[in-house]
């Protein structure tokens, strides 16, 4: 054991002195690595950025929650005996809330109604379209994560009374009012005044693909009002538990069966949604993405590998002699495999440090110019790429280290 | 002890070496060369012997197996009693490591290294801790002259400077034999003449010295002399050659 130590320690001062009396021949075939190991980094940081982002705007969604809805959250091939099924409606939340009162031990605990469009809102001469305009309920905090950047949700009795209060998005407060505060101010929604009584803060986009921000949330009688036509009803139901979702889900299938007077023999027509399906769609998107772009770039690194192989080859056989001179003065064969392992491990963990290196100051160049790029550098790809360049140079140098420690001792002393 | 006659009379050591009827055939395309014929010889303790030859005659081969670089193809041979011949690569690496010590002609040398760290090599194969390795090294450098050479490289030594530093390095580890393989043959006479009273006085010391070489006048400084010729013993000589009297007199 005290043995290897020492071996150990001894072919790591072969290894750094023999890169550094080859210094062009070694920068070059780190070079290899170097190239592979930042493409395979970068993928790495993508990868990591996209999964982030992922699980940021899941969470959004909230994992306790289900969503009933006309449209499930996958894609479907039979549109058409969706698109047929009856509208569902805000009054239901009424019912169920009842239903789930009713019913002791039900892993329910309240239903909210949301009712939702897309309008422009304006204040003075700014205006900002498209934005998700959406009624419902004071309990809708209850299901959802944001916070506020200043103000409050709607109170109680706000909500029931219908007032033309609002709270409005990071975006839609950014680009309205810029840097003064919205609170107490009236922005037109559809032509009507609705006074700003709180600001939520920054949620980000939904895998990049749309703001979160963009939202004006008002009491539901008030949306009834003036924004009936055109509007998408979703109710959102919260389970007691998130450990027992499927059990919740099956309870509320029941309930929503009754709400709609379905006889046993129908098929539901409606659909009941939750974070984990979405999840589940978009999984394997994302995998095949990960191993695709991983694949690709792990070529580059096999390139790379190869230029190791070939240089302890070249290695092996110009130091033949020196082998033989080690073998006779007592080198046993594991030895010599563990020298020209450590000499190609060390040129890979070099390349491997470099290629690191340069990838995250890659990425923080791509963080300022791109912010909204995900691009995620984290401390478990270090490790992983460290571990990556030493099974590189492990798995590249065996093959020359196994030659060199099979030599004849006496054909490798009389090798000029 | 040190008067050459009187070791010709002074009881033998024991047995270091002995080899019984060995031969060694090499492969060489449709051809089976056979280098060694049938060579028997004993080697003991604290003998100073010389392998002569012309090439081809089995020489090299003979001090491959006496160096276990090489086992033979068949016959007998126990190195300190243990048998050579069945070993496997890595017990024979052991035994080279802690019982041979290696001098070569080309000195064989690592390049980029220290005297020092040349010298201790044999001791970190041999699983020596480094403080004891190198005071053990600093030592054998200093036992041949070198002490002032420690850190320098081999190309800032001369040639002789060099062929010491593998003599330091062949005896660090205490071994049963040395081996010196044409140990003059790239240094010019007057410093050949220098490696080969170190080597004397080696033996003086107690050392066992096999010295291979096709140079009269270097084989006249051993005390037994065997000829080859055609991969058998031509001849046994036990004594001082008819030159070494003349010098040994002066």
């Amino acid at each position: 054991m005290k043995r290897f130590v020492y071996e150990l320690s001894e072919s790591w001062k072969i290894a750094v002195a023999q890169m550094r009396s080859n210094m062009t021949r070694s920068t070059l075939t780190a070079l290899g690595v170097i190239i592979g190991i930042v493409a395979v980094t970068l993928m790495g940081t993508a990868i990591g950025g996209i999964q982030v982002g992922f699980d940021k705007s899941m969470a959004i969604f909230g994992d306790d929650v289900l969503y009933v809805g006309q449209w499930p959250w996958r894609k479907v091939d039979d549109w058409w005996n969706y698109r047929d099924r009856k509208k569902i409606k805000t009054e239901y939340a009424a019912g169920l809330n009842h239903m789930i009162a009713m019913t002791p031990n039900s892993n329910l605990t309240i239903a909210i109604p949301t009712s939702s469009v897309y309008r422009s809102v304006k204040y003075t001469d700014s205006e900002v379209n498209n934005v998700l305009v959406r009624g419902t309920v004071s309990d809708y905090i209850i299901t959802s994560t944001f916070d506020f950047k200043e103000g409050r949700f709607f109170n109680e009795l706000e909500s029931r009374s219908g007032a033309n209060v609002c709270v409005i998005g990071y975006d839609v407060a950014d680009a309205l009012f810029s840097s003064a505060s919205p609170i107490d101010k009236s922005v037109l929604i559809n032509g009507q005044p609705f006074k700003v009584i709180g600001v939520i803060s920054r949620q980000g986009s939904f895998l990049g693909l749309f703001s979160l921000d963009s939202i004006v949330v008002m009491p539901l009688p008030a949306f009834q009002k003036y924004f009936t036509a055109k509007s998408k009803a979703d109710i959102l139901v919260k389970a007691k538990d998130k450990t027992k979702l499927t059990d919740a889900k099956d309870e509320l299938t029941g309930l929503m069966r009754r709400v709609r007077g379905l006889p046993p023999e129908k098929k539901d027509d409606f659909s009941i949604n939750e974070q984990q399906a979405l999840k589940s769609t978009l999984d394997p998107i994302k995998n095949s993405i990960a191993i695709a772009g991983l694949f690709i770039t792990g070529l580059s690194l096999f390139v790379g590998a190869i230029g190791i192989m070939n240089i302890t080859f070249v290695s092996v056989k110009e130091r033949t002699k020196e082998i033989g001179t080690r073998k006779a003065l007592g080198a046993r064969r594991g030895t010599i495999l563990l020298q020209f392992l450590i000499e190609s491990t060390a040129l890979c963990l070099l390349g491997g440090f470099i290629g690191l290196a340069f990838a995250y100051f890659m990425c923080l160049g791509i963080d300022k110019a791109f912010p909204s790029f995900p691009i995620h550098f984290s401390f478990g790809l270090v490790l992983a790429s460290m571990i990556v360049s030493v099974m590189t140079g492990l798995i590249s140098g065996f093959a020359p280290a196994w030659t060199a420690s099979r030599l004849d001792p006496v054909t490798a002393l009389r090798y000029e | 002890m040190n008067k050459l006659n009187s070791d010709l009379t002074r009881p033998r050591g024991p047995v270091v070496i002995d080899i019984e009827n060995i031969t060694k055939d090499y492969v060489m395309g449709e051809e089976i060369v056979r280098a060694l014929r049938g060579v028997s010889l004993q080697i003991h303790h604290n003998e100073y012997i010389a392998i002569m030859g012309p090439s081809g005659s089995g020489k090299s081969t003979l001090m491959n197996m006496f160096g276990c670089l090489d086992t033979p193809t068949s016959g007998r041979y126990e190195f300190n009693g243990k048998n050579v011949a069945a070993m496997d690569d890595d017990e024979l690496a052991a035994i080279r490591n802690r019982e041979i010590g290696f001098v070569f002609q080309t000195f064989n040398l690592l390049p980029r290294s220290t005297s020092l760290r040349n010298v201790e090599l044999p001791l970190i194969y041999a699983g020596m801790d480094p403080e004891a390795r190198e005071e053990r090294a600093t030592q054998a450098l200093v036992d041949v002259g070198l002490g002032d050479r420690i850190h320098h490289k081999p190309n800032e030594l001369s040639g002789g400077q060099r062929q010491r530093v593998a003599i330091a390095r062949a005896l660090v580890n205490n071994p049963s034999i040395i081996l010196a393989d044409e140990p003059t043959g790239n240094l010019d006479s007057k410093t050949g003449e220098e490696i080969m009273a170190l080597l004397e006085d080696l033996y003086s010391r107690g050392n066992t010295i096999i010295l291979v070489t096709h140079e009269r006048d270097i084989a006249v400084h051993a005390r037994r002399t065997v000829h080859l010729r055609d991969g058998i013993i031509e001849s046994d000589e036990v004594g001082v050659m008819p030159a070494m009297e003349s010098m040994a007199a002066s």
